[in-house]
């Protein structure tokens, strides 16, 4: 049945603004989860979150445009990168417990929380540069604390692939705000991205492969050896 | 002829090398794809230089000065270094799969390169920017040692969170431009409408897209990686990596410059540079490995060239485009010395280098003309091109910045002539037998006779059609005109 268009802008709003507030729960959760596979599900379902406010963006600015990103995003990054990760790698790093983070969870979430709130100031200034735009006020805040938060998942951690996820989680968080400040942007853009971030995939895919038969580990974050100090 | 042949080229090469017999098939492939490649550029820079632009797609695929500049740099280094591997995998014996999977990614490497000033773009252009990372990385990490491995980990870690926060930028833009409305959202379409664009906005764009892309063309303090990987990789590869993959990064954040409230940010930009200049000046005192000597020296030379835009005048803008070029054709000669030494002594240590004068001749003879070539020696074309922005530095009435960058080019020419003084004279060390040492190819003294030529030239000549090419490069970092 069909609303009432004032009501229904405000439905889509209030619908993306839930969708924004767990797109940043699960960053969160990003930084501090330890289970390899737990980091993989999260990662998924922070892409489905971003593809939610990308379909909801589209009804409410009526453009196909974000539509298309939201499908686009659904099939690379909640099932081709998932697939892709679990056929380049063997099982056993899946059902690891990552012990070796740089940060205890602890100190790991007290400063993911200090970041989110300097990405709220930080994008102040941007606001208002877009004056009364509801969208762009939602998405751009949490998708600079996307961006903050995914590099200190990144930068904390040191197995291959709870680093490579914060790494695309934060391309994922740059997207949540993208959606809501560039929706016309040509869709050329969005399907080079997406290429972008599988040939990441399967890059970072084929260099842990090499450090794993080389090392005996996927720890890559505890490879030190390159520093300026002398060596012993 | 189309814009697009040119980057078509290297990834033709790409695909022929991947199923080339044997193992010259692929280096002969990737050497004739450079040379092609470089035709196509020199074609594209003199209709540049005589028609001031040249369109293939309007607002995705065209060229200016500024970039056809930057695709002929590439284009040159490319076939240097693709000359230079050549010599490089014959002397280290690979099999043929492993000289395949070296000419694949290579030309796939450099196919990303001469794409990033090919489009115009912008989120395309960051797609070509990301390549240029994600294409090297197998190279950084090819000797397949623990330590190429950690540097190819570093290397696209850092790359991709630059692209991830440059991304944002790069949306950012678009909103700006989408604000005023009208033309297209490529770098001419934006500089048209440079002053009506809101001012919020852009500098938000900018401070993103400095810092990601500042990470990936090394700028202080995010260049942590770049020794790294800059002397890990094959040594052709540093060659391309450090006098050019970080020059077409830094081009892009150049391309924003004309966008900016007219000189609100020099003194930032002044700042940003000189931060990169004196700590690399400073880092290189301290190395151990003669190819992070030259890696840090390319993190000060990025510095220097984002002092000389800081200046903000045409004059600055031209000794920007004129180290542009210097350091690019320098730089990878340098890298070519060093490749050329660690073949024949098998060793990165500067300590366990001596009287090399001794022992290989021309090695040494190139590696201190390299030396003297990037420290900004007269005449050679670093000399010219510092000479030209320490001018316009005083100029522009940027003494306390000017004083800075001279103390600093100080200590990094001392610097590097002091550690390359104690490799290439003092008594030669009794051969060690452990170390494993070759011959050094012909191809490779080629490329160091070839490299030598133009950095000679182009610090006593500038051939008029480069001058005309630097003139409407600089003049694309000015904001434009507003009827």
């Amino acid at each position: 049945m069909p609303m009432p268009p004032a009501t229904s802008a405000d439905w889509l709003l209030n619908l993306n603004a839930l969708a924004g507030g767990a797109f940043l729960l699960v960053s969160f959760g990003l930084v501090a989860l330890r289970q390899v596979q737990g980091c993989v599900r999260l990662y998924v379902l922070q892409s489905v979150l971003l593809a939610t406010s990308a379909l909801l963006l589209s009804a409410l600015f009526q453009t196909w445009h974000l539509y298309a990103v939201g499908i686009l995003d659904l099939a690379t990054k909640a099932v081709l990168i998932p697939w892709m990760l679990r056929r380049a790698l063997h099982d056993e790093i899946y059902v690891r417990r990552e012990i070796t983070q740089v940060f205890n969870i602890p100190t790991a979430l007290l400063m993911a929380l200090a970041l989110a709130i300097a990405a709220y100031f930080l994008s102040r200034p941007m606001l208002a540069a877009v004056a009364h735009d509801a969208p762009v006020a939602l998405n751009l805040p949490i998708g600079l604390a996307g961006l903050l938060l995914g590099g200190l998942t990144a930068v904390g951690r040191r197995e291959a692939v709870p680093l490579l996820l914060g790494l695309l989680a934060m391309e994922n968080s740059a997207f949540f705000a993208g959606i809501a400040l560039a929706p016309e942007l040509p869709l050329t853009a969005e399907v080079s991205v997406a290429f972008d971030v599988l040939v990441l995939v399967f890059v970072v895919a084929v260099l842990t492969r090499a450090v794993e038969r080389r090392t005996g580990t996927t720890a890559v974050g505890a490879l030190t050896t390159l520093r300026e100090d002398p060596r012993g | 002829m189309n814009l697009l042949v040119i980057p078509a080229i290297p990834l033709l090469a790409a695909l022929v090398a991947s199923v080339a017999p044997g193992r010259k098939g692929a280096p002969a492939v990737t050497l004739m794809g450079a040379c092609a490649t470089l035709g196509g550029a020199l074609w594209a820079a003199a209709r540049v230089a005589s028609s001031g632009r040249l369109v293939t797609i309007a607002a995705w695929a065209e060229l200016d000065g500024l970039s056809a500049l930057v695709l002929l740099v590439v284009a040159f280094v490319a076939v240097l270094a693709a000359l230079y591997s050549w010599g490089y995998l014959s002397a280290h014996g690979y099999e043929p799969r492993t000289v395949r999977r070296y000419g694949i990614h290579f030309n796939l490497f450099v196919f990303a390169l001469v794409l990033v000033p090919v489009l115009a773009e912008p989120a395309l252009v960051w797609m070509a920017v990301e390549f240029t990372a994600l294409f090297s990385v197998l190279l950084v990490g090819f000797d397949g040692t623990p330590e190429a491995l950690e540097a190819a980990w570093k290397y696209i870690a850092l790359m991709f969170m630059g692209a991830a926060i440059a991304l944002l930028g790069v949306f950012l833009l678009f909103r700006a431009q989408a604000v005023v409305g009208g033309g297209h959202y490529s770098w001419e379409g934006l500089r048209s409408i440079g002053p009506r664009l809101p001012q919020g906005l852009v500098i938000a764009a900018f401070v993103l897209i400095l810092v990601g892309f500042g990470t990936k063309s090394g700028l202080v303090p995010m260049h942590t990686w770049l020794p790294d990987a800059h002397s890990q990789a094959p040594s052709p590869v540093c060659a391309l990596l450090s006098g050019v993959k970080t020059t077409v990064v830094l081009y892009t954040i150049l391309r924003l410059v004309p966008l900016l409230p007219a000189h609100e940010m020099d003194v930032w930009l002044q700042g940003v540079g000189l931060l990169s200049v004196g700590t690399a000046a400073f880092l290189l005192l301290q190395v151990r490995d003669y190819k992070r000597l030259f890696a840090y020296s390319t993190v000060e030379h990025m510095g220097i060239i984002v002092v000389a835009v800081g200046f903000g005048t045409p004059h600055g803008a031209y000794g920007a485009m004129l180290q542009i070029v210097s350091h690019a054709i320098t730089k990878s000669f340098c890298f070519f010395a060093a490749g050329s030494a660690l073949l024949v002594v098998g060793t990165r240590e500067i300590a366990s280098v001596r009287g090399l004068v001794r022992s290989s001749p021309l090695v040494a003879a190139s590696l201190l003309f390299g030396a003297l070539a990037i420290g900004g020696a007269p005449p050679m074309a670093v000399f010219l091109s510092e000479f030209a922005i320490l001018r316009a530095g005083l100029a522009s009435g940027a003494y306390l910045a000017t004083a800075l960058l001279i103390g600093f080019i100080a200590v990094a020419f001392a610097g590097i002539l002091l550690h390359v003084n104690r490799m290439v004279f003092g008594p030669a060390p009794a051969p060690d037998p452990a170390v494993h040492r070759r011959a050094l190819p012909t191809t490779c003294v080629l490329t160091l006779v070839l490299g030598a030529i133009p950095i000679l030239v182009l610090g006593v000549y500038q051939p008029s059609g480069l001058h005309t090419l630097m003139t409407q490069a600089a003049a694309a970092l000015a904001p434009a005109v507003v009827p």
